[in-house]
């Protein structure tokens, strides 16, 4: 069975997902980051291929993007390293980035590396639903893979239905419309979303994410949905010096105590 | 065959909407009502009282004389240089105000590469007491300070794009960053034929007026209304857009559609994109793109800010695929030289941008009496330092 699934169905506590940039802040730092984030407690991890033109980020995504295309980092050479994923990493691992990245390696091939590299779901925020119903559920299916959507604010209440029936993993709520790193702001209209999406009582569970960087965000995310997710505050960290792998346990047990 | 979009915002194999879900409410919107918006009797009125009256349409359709005896065929130029603000740019951002107001958008954001597109959506914004923000590449804002200067002027809030390469593309990036993060009373005015659909389809059918003209236009001339060659440059592609728009089911007239080869199609430094580019998804829609082997878009360059833009739009991959236009590139040096032919042979200085499909005049052969209209997309004032600076002046 999907690890996902497996997740969602057995965890009690809220679920916590770290988020880092392949290739930064080494190129051959993926693999240890996610080894090293398992063993500190992280529930999943969403492993971003980067891409030259990333428009929904902030800058700390941006800059790590950069800095992974400059150190070499490929879908190509991605696959390769996470050729030892399944030997250091049992916890649902997840792959996000761009759609022309994957465009170009074959979304066919994309989908069969990615489940040959136990990959569980994808995260594509630019490939739309029209686009996957229409081109690419197939292929995502037959390789078991789930595609993971996004809902903001905004997301019509008919949208959000649809986008439940094509999801098998999870939906990810946007805390607001915003590119990634900017700060969660809890104000009373996001605590109505959250609790608009609480009440549609959808099929699939609900992760929060963008704007969640410690424990405070994360905790009032997971009063409404099953947890969240971290990137920039974690890709940030993982900028600020060469002992990076030495400071995610503590980084991780700030977030998840 | 049908050259335009479809129901599903599809040019053949290319356009579509390829947006994150935080964008999807704006663009939806705008998908479902801009056709009846545009049709509106009251919009149009406006919209053709602006162009005439502020814009100063039609522009004229203009028989070069010197030029058509070197070339031997009767050469006209569509003066898109003659409008407000010096380039076809302004047609769009006319028409994507009165969008935007019906829509009920307080505040404007766009993205420019040469700032002709800033500088045309500044003017709408102050025409219109709208709140207007530019996004232009760091590099950009260097190299064209006098756009700049005359967006400030106009009271827009130019906001650097330090990002990437801090170009055309990374302004574009950062413009969609923006509207993520405004989801509710901003509008984005793109200025070419790009982005998700419905962009390319609205930006083209504003720039039509071009094609609409030069049809009465030569009729009146020739009693004609169907030329013989259509040229155009093509930086996202929105001047040959509506260049081509009314002349696409007619089938005397052959298109020509003429891109930036920059130092030549070879070198690694040109914006020749259907030589060198593959399909490929940027900026909200399936196209032509240069790019890696790995789908990092590449940096294209062109002496001509304008023509530097790693894509075309969709419906230009797509009359290309089909074969409904010729596409071919034109040098930095063939771009310069030409421009200055025209100044010397007819007084106009053109934009470095129109110079490329003057350019390709050069080399084509003509049968006696055949009509040749070029976009001539706009006036050289803004390239005066680039001209200087190339012969020496
Ligand atoms: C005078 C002129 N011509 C052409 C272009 C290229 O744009 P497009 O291909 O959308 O017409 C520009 C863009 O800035 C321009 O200023």
């Amino acid at each position: 069975m999907n690890r996902l699934k497996t997740l969602f169905d057995t965890k009690k506590e809220p679920i916590l997902s770290v988020y880092f940039t392949a290739g930064y802040p080494n190129l051959d730092s993926t693999v240890d980051i996610a080894a090293e984030l398992e063993k500190s407690g992280a529930d999943f991890i969403e492993i971003g291929f980067p891409y030259s033109d990333p428009v929904a980020d902030g800058p700390v995504i941006q800059e790590s993007s950069q800095v992974a295309l400059k150190n070499g980092m490929t879908l190509e050479l991605l696959f390769e390293q996470l050729k030892e994923l399944r030997k250091r990493v049992s916890i649902p691992v997840l792959l996000m980035g761009y759609f022309n990245p994957v465009l170009q390696y074959g979304v066919e091939k994309f989908c069969a590396s990615a489940t040959e590299a136990g990959v569980d779901g994808v995260i594509v925020p630019d490939l739309p639903m029209y686009e996957y119903e229409e081109m690419y559920c197939n292929c995502f299916d037959k390789y078991n893979l789930s595609n993971i959507f996004l809902v903001t604010p905004q997301t019509s209440e008919e949208r959000i239905r649809k986008i439940d029936g094509l999801s098998n993993g999870f939906i990810y709520l946007l805390s607001s419309s915003a590119t990634t790193g900017k700060n969660l702001d809890v104000s009373a209209s996001t605590e109505e979303y959250f609790g608009r999406i609480k009440n549609m009582n959808l099929k699939n569970p609900t992760m929060i994410g963008f704007g969640i960087s410690d424990k405070q965000t994360f905790d009032k995310a997971s009063e409404y949905t099953r947890g969240a997710i971290v990137g920039s505050a974690f890709v940030k960290m993982l900028g600020t010096g060469d002992d990076y792998l030495g400071k995610i346990a503590a980084f991780v047990k700030s977030i998840k105590s | 065959m049908n050259y335009h979009v479809n129901e599903k915002g599809y040019y053949g194999d290319f356009g579509g909407a390829y947006i994150p879900e935080m964008l999807y409410p704006n663009v939806e919107e705008l998908r479902s009502k801009y056709l009846e918006i545009m049709h509106e009797p009251g919009f149009q009125e406006e919209f053709q009282q602006l162009l005439k009256d502020y814009v100063g349409r039609p522009s004229p359709l203009f028989l070069a004389e010197r030029l058509s005896e070197r070339y031997g065929a009767n050469i006209y130029l569509k003066r898109e240089d003659l409008n407000h603000t010096g380039a076809h740019k302004i047609n769009n951002t006319i028409g994507q105000i009165l969008v935007a107001q019906r829509l009920g958008k307080k505040r404007i954001i766009a993205e420019t590469g040469a700032g002709q597109h800033g500088v045309a959506t500044a003017t709408v914004c102050a025409l219109k007491g709208l709140e207007c923000v530019v996004y232009m590449g760091e590099i950009d804002i260097e190299r064209q300070a006098p756009n700049v200067a005359r967006m400030k002027m106009m009271g827009a809030k130019v906001v650097p794009a330090t990002s990437g390469s801090k170009t055309l593309k990374d302004a574009t990036n950062e413009a969609m960053r923006d509207w993520i993060n405004n989801p509710v009373d901003t509008h984005y005015i793109i200025g070419s034929v790009v982005g998700p659909h419905p962009y390319p389809d609205m930006v083209a059918r504003f720039q039509s007026i071009i094609s609409e003209e030069t049809r009465w236009q030569l009729k009146e001339k020739t009693g004609s209304e169907s030329p013989d060659y259509v040229l155009a440059c093509v930086g996202g592609g929105s001047n040959a857009a509506g260049m081509f728009y009314h002349f696409l089911d007619d089938a005397n007239a052959k298109l020509v559609a003429v891109e930036a080869a920059g130092k030549g199609v070879d070198s690694g430094e040109s914006a020749a994109t259907t030589m060198l580019g593959k399909e490929g998804v940027l900026h909200g829609s399936r196209s032509i793109l240069m790019q890696t082997a790995d789908g990092q878009v590449i940096e294209p360059y062109s002496i001509s800010a304008g023509l530097d833009y790693p894509g075309i739009g969709p419906q230009h991959a797509h009359l290309y695929k089909v074969k409904r236009a010729e596409y071919v590139s034109i040098t930095d040096d063939e771009a310069m030289q030409a421009g200055r032919l025209l100044a010397q042979l007819e007084g106009i200085i053109p934009a470095i941008e129109s110079s490329h499909a003057l350019a390709q005049l050069e080399k084509m052969t003509f049968k006696a009496n055949e009509t040749v209209v070029v976009c001539l997309s706009g006036r050289g004032d803004k390239d005066l330092a680039t001209y200087m600076k190339y012969f020496n002046l």
